[in-house]
């Protein structure tokens, strides 16, 4: 129809983006809901300890925080992976993937949410201080659903570039989307194509979980002036 | 362990001795004496940076004072410098107070109600019906029963001020604090939230204010203390220390009051 060529990108490119796309269902999407769900609950604990007052936990804190900042995630999950045999702890890719990102999400996320919470104003504090409350009470009721507010939307960025991270995952084995169109290029030789249309996907992606956190900015955004 | 608890004894609701406060080198309370009677309104004038706003903090703990023993309702805190508080005991002590905040310190992600309501379901344990039904008699008491379902961004500043005074009173405290309750507000709304605070006073809630409003305190105080220096200078009744004072720190700052 447009000639020889064009027809045989099309084929090619109609041909791959289910098997691409199903690899990001498969894996790229499940890969990032459980390390974002995972390095929230982490994060949250990560950042709790870093304020609380007891002091070799705050140590703890800062150091797990300060390897997971100051190394690349990449050498971050060599190390998981292809290091740990080694002194004999082997993982499967999938699981060692979770493992990393976890951590690292962990890491920075703490970051966030430790800055909306001491973003809150202490008026906040010693007014749930001043109606009995005690400092789990507080942070609880009181503190936590409005450091929420303030951390969604560098949460949601970070979420959003975990969605691309993940595609570092094809180091270590796993075949999620990235993966899937680096094979396909490599049998069809369509690498410009081929790549066009994985970022294609990840857009698709980013822009779906984009439409999820505007939806939580505006649950969470109850009570402030419009 | 110095803190312990006595049993309170007389009239008095709040009797505080020898009390001490520190922050890093400076010294903001020198030693205050202090005795307040079941059911009176006291009202702390002083110029800023007298140390009021501290005393009335170390009243319900916010500050935790260096040194002294404070009395106030059912327990008594003997604080000496090495004494460590624990968190029960501070809530515990805490407990039977309320406090009305300059800043009002509403709880933004609440509304009105909920706001009246949160501290008694987390804090006193009441059944959300029982806490909706206090919080409702509160805003109509304080004026706001129609306001009830509003954000704090919603309501005028002498609005936000009279929730605040409802959240205090939903924890049926033994003592009203009020940090300076009306000098964040516009001129035009302090006199509605006077009001409230003269209703309280005369249906004899043990109220203890600090304040700038003079007029206030000739009305409303049954004890008019002044304070200078983190101590106290002198007091009694709003006659004897707003009218008829000698005592030339008084009339010094009453004269700079009278000057605004």
């Amino acid at each position: 129809m447009f000639g020889e060529r064009t027809d045989r990108i099309i084929g090619i490119l109609s041909d791959s983006f289910f098997p691409i796309l199903k690899a990001g269902l498969q894996f790229t999407i499940p890969l990032t809901l459980i390390t974002f769900a995972l390095g929230l609950i982490l994060a949250f604990f990560t950042a709790v300890a870093r304020l609380s007052a007891f002091k070799p936990l705050v140590l703890l804190t800062r150091f797990y925080v300060w390897i997971f900042r100051g190394t690349p995630l990449l050498v971050q999950l060599f190390i998981i992976f292809y290091g740990l045999p080694s002194v004999g702890i082997t993982l499967n890719p999938f699981p060692a993937a979770v493992i990393v990102f976890t951590l690292n999400k962990g890491a920075y996320s703490s970051e966030i949410i430790r800055a909306a919470i001491l973003s809150i104003p202490k008026g906040q504090w010693e007014a749930a201080y001043s109606i009995g409350m005690t400092k789990a009470q507080a942070l609880r009721r009181v503190i936590l659903p409005q450091a929420i507010r303030v951390s969604l939307p560098p949460l949601g960025n970070s979420f959003i570039s975990l969605v691309k991270d993940t595609s570092l995952a094809a180091t270590i084995t796993v075949t999620e989307l990235f993966q899937k169109g680096q094979q396909i290029a490599a049998v069809t030789y369509e690498p410009l194509w081929l790549y066009i249309e994985v970022a294609f996907i990840y857009l698709i992606f980013s822009t779906i979980l984009s439409y999820l956190q505007d939806k939580l900015e505006i649950r969470y955004g109850r009570g402030i002036a419009k | 362990m110095d803190a312990g608890l006595l049993n309170k004894r007389g009239s008095s609701m709040i009797n505080i001795q020898n009390l001490y406060k520190r922050f890093d080198k400076l010294e903001v309370l020198k030693g205050i004496d202090l005795s307040i009677e079941k059911g009176k309104t006291a009202v702390i004038i002083g110029p800023s940076g007298s140390g009021k706003t501290t005393l009335l903090r170390c009243l319900n703990l916010l500050e935790i004072p260096d040194q002294g023993t404070i009395a106030l309702g059912k327990q008594t805190l003997k604080i000496t410098e090495s004494t460590k508080l624990k968190q029960a005991e501070i809530v515990a002590f805490r407990k039977q107070t309320g406090m009305v905040f300059q800043g009002y310190n509403l709880f933004p992600h609440l509304t009105a109600l909920e706001n009246v309501m949160e501290g008694q379901i987390t804090v006193l344990r009441r059944s959300k019906e029982a806490a909706r039904e206090k919080a409702m008699s509160l805003l109509e008491k304080v004026g706001l029963k129609d306001r009830a379902e509003m954000y704090p961004f919603q309501l005028s500043g002498g609005q936000q001020q009279r929730v605040g005074i409802a959240r205090a009173m939903a924890m049926d405290p033994e003592v009203l604090l009020f940090d300076e309750p009306t000098s964040a507000l516009d001129p035009e709304l302090v006199g509605e939230v006077l009001k409230v605070m003269k209703d309280l006073s005369r249906e004899g809630m043990t109220m203890v204010v600090v304040t700038h409003e003079m007029k206030f305190a000739s009305e409303a105080a049954d004890q008019v203390i002044f304070m200078d220096g983190g101590v106290v200078v002198e007091k009694g009744t709003p006659n004897e220390v707003i009218n008829e004072t000698k005592n030339p720190r008084t009339l010094q700052f009453l004269n700079k009051v009278a000057e605004r």
